[in-house]
């Protein structure tokens, strides 16, 4: 019998995983083919979606983009930078072209890396997610999807279909920090969206934890400084704002970065990203 | 022995990947990955064919876990494809799929069944240079040669795009593409003569 399935619809995914109970869900491979060929994991099967009808393509709506889990990177720093900037921006420092022309949105979820660029976008976006099987669809936020290092809440013959990206006017920002300006993983990395008209601030952070995380005592506290029809805040509100992201952050060291090295890059990208963001 | 014979890997000559592969060795890069010599169940195979450079070739009883670049150079004889990172870093195994530029090493061969596969062997007819390959020899734009077919596959990919891309569009497009040896300006050199010589041409 055959150990890999490259479905052409939902069901015939589902079908799929019922056949193969142990196989791997494959979209991109980007992160898949590092593992395999690096020996740190043997698939007994594959079910490869990348050709599922109901993960491609995007829909712009008014309060949302909904996006097919197996559209890639490209084609999001390509063709959503109006709707969804700051995943756009995202978008732009993952991998190499090569990476982003095959790495999907859904995969970089499924993933759950603590480095993961999209992750800290979706966060602060509030996105959410379809996922599917068998038995129905259910809708998760980003937010409890993930739930530690590489680890989902997706269960044995769920798949990832759509990504919703609720769309909001005002300034957004995505800052990485790495050893280099081109396809690095992040030594840190923050997403600042601002919400003029439920006049709230959102920031999600990467690698500062074992999930990508947000800074709420931060985002409080700024919404309750700024002077939303100006858009504008006092110079010492914005320096503390940076002082309360670091404080909400519980980086590690590895072989990228120190826990020390960490948490002041990631209050100067705070930082930096509500100046930007502010008149 | 020549390219493409099937045995090709095996015995006296193996290099990193043929042993990272087969399901017998330790991962010869930390012992955390293959657990030395395990049942067949382990590493099961698959039967399949690719459609390299215009023509569907065989795949016979492949681990399923093989990247395209492992069988594009170990299997199908098109070793023009380099391997050197194996984790999508250095752009060195770049080929065109559905045509799209992306990295062979991140690319499970068995899921690209059904795809166009274009390598650096299929960017022109037998013994014949294409323009960028020719701009290359012309500008020196090589010293060791080791990452040159990735690089030809991604800028020939950009001007096919993006004929009157920037200076800045350009280096953006060989971003994943590392080059030790030249310090990149010959590369960029040939890239302006090959857009010159297609502007003229057009003219």
């Amino acid at each position: 019998m055959s150990v890999i399935a490259r479905p052409a619809s939902l069901q015939d995914a589902f079908d799929a995983l019922d056949a193969l109970p142990n196989a791997d869900l494959l979209a991109g491979g980007t992160d898949f083919m590092v593992e395999v060929n690096f020996g740190h994991r043997r698939p007994p099967a594959v079910v490869a979606v990348r050709r599922v009808p109901e993960l491609q393509g995007y829909q712009v709506r008014p309060d949302e983009v909904d996006i097919g889990a197996a559209v890639t990177w490209t084609t999001i720093e390509g063709e959503l930078a109006d709707e969804l900037p700051a995943l756009a921006a995202a978008a732009r420092t993952v991998g190499s072209p090569q990476m982003r022309n095959a790495a999907t949105i859904g995969g970089n979820i499924a993933t759950a890396s603590p480095a993961g660029d999209g992750l800290p976008v979706l966060l602060a976006a509030d996105a959410s997610l379809v996922l599917a099987s068998r038995h129905g669809e259910r809708t998760v936020p980003v937010a409890d999807f993930i739930t530690g290092v590489k680890r989902t809440v997706l269960q044995p013959g769920e798949i990832i279909t759509r990504v919703r990206v609720p769309r909001l006017t005002g300034p957004q920002e995505f800052l990485k920090v790495g050893t280099r300006n081109a396809m690095v993983i992040s030594i840190c990395c923050a997403a600042l969206l601002v919400d003029r008209v439920g006049c709230t601030v959102r920031i999600g952070l990467g690698s500062v934890a074992p999930t990508p995380v947000r800074a709420p005592d931060a985002e409080s506290y700024i919404a309750a400084e700024i002077d939303w029809d100006a858009l504008s805040a006092p110079a010492e509100s914005v320096v503390r704002f940076g002082e309360l992201v670091r404080d909400a952050v519980r980086p590690i060291t590895d072989h990228r970065g120190t826990a020390a090295y960490r948490s002041r890059a990631v209050q100067v990208i705070a930082t930096r990203a509500l100046e930007r963001s502010l008149a | 022995m020549s390219a493409s014979d099937p045995d090709r890997g095996s015995g006296a000559s193996r290099g990193i990947s043929d042993a990272l592969h087969d399901p017998t060795t330790q991962d010869s890069r930390g012992g955390q990955g293959y657990p030395g010599p395990t049942g067949a169940q382990d590493f099961p195979l698959e039967t399949y064919a690719l459609s390299v450079n215009g023509r569907d070739l065989p795949v016979d009883d492949a681990w399923v876990g093989e990247s395209l670049l492992y069988v594009l150079r170990e299997r199908l004889g098109q070793p023009g494809s380099k391997n050197a990172c194996e984790q999508g870093e250095c752009g060195s195994c770049s080929v065109l799929m559905d045509g799209a530029l992306v990295a062979s090493c991140c690319v499970l061969a068995a899921d690209a069944v059904g795809s166009a596969i274009t390598t650096v062997e299929g960017l022109t007819g037998e013994g014949e240079l294409s323009d960028v390959q020719r701009a290359f020899i012309e500008q020196g734009a090589v010293q060791c040669g080791f990452c040159i077919p990735g690089m030809i596959v991604a800028l020939t990919d950009l001007l096919d795009r993006s004929p009157a891309a920037s200076e800045l569009e350009m280096r953006e497009a060989i971003s994943g593409n590392l080059c030790r040896c030249t310090g990149y300006g010959r590369i960029f050199a040939a890239f302006r003569q090959v857009q010159e010589e297609r502007e003229h041409a057009r003219a």
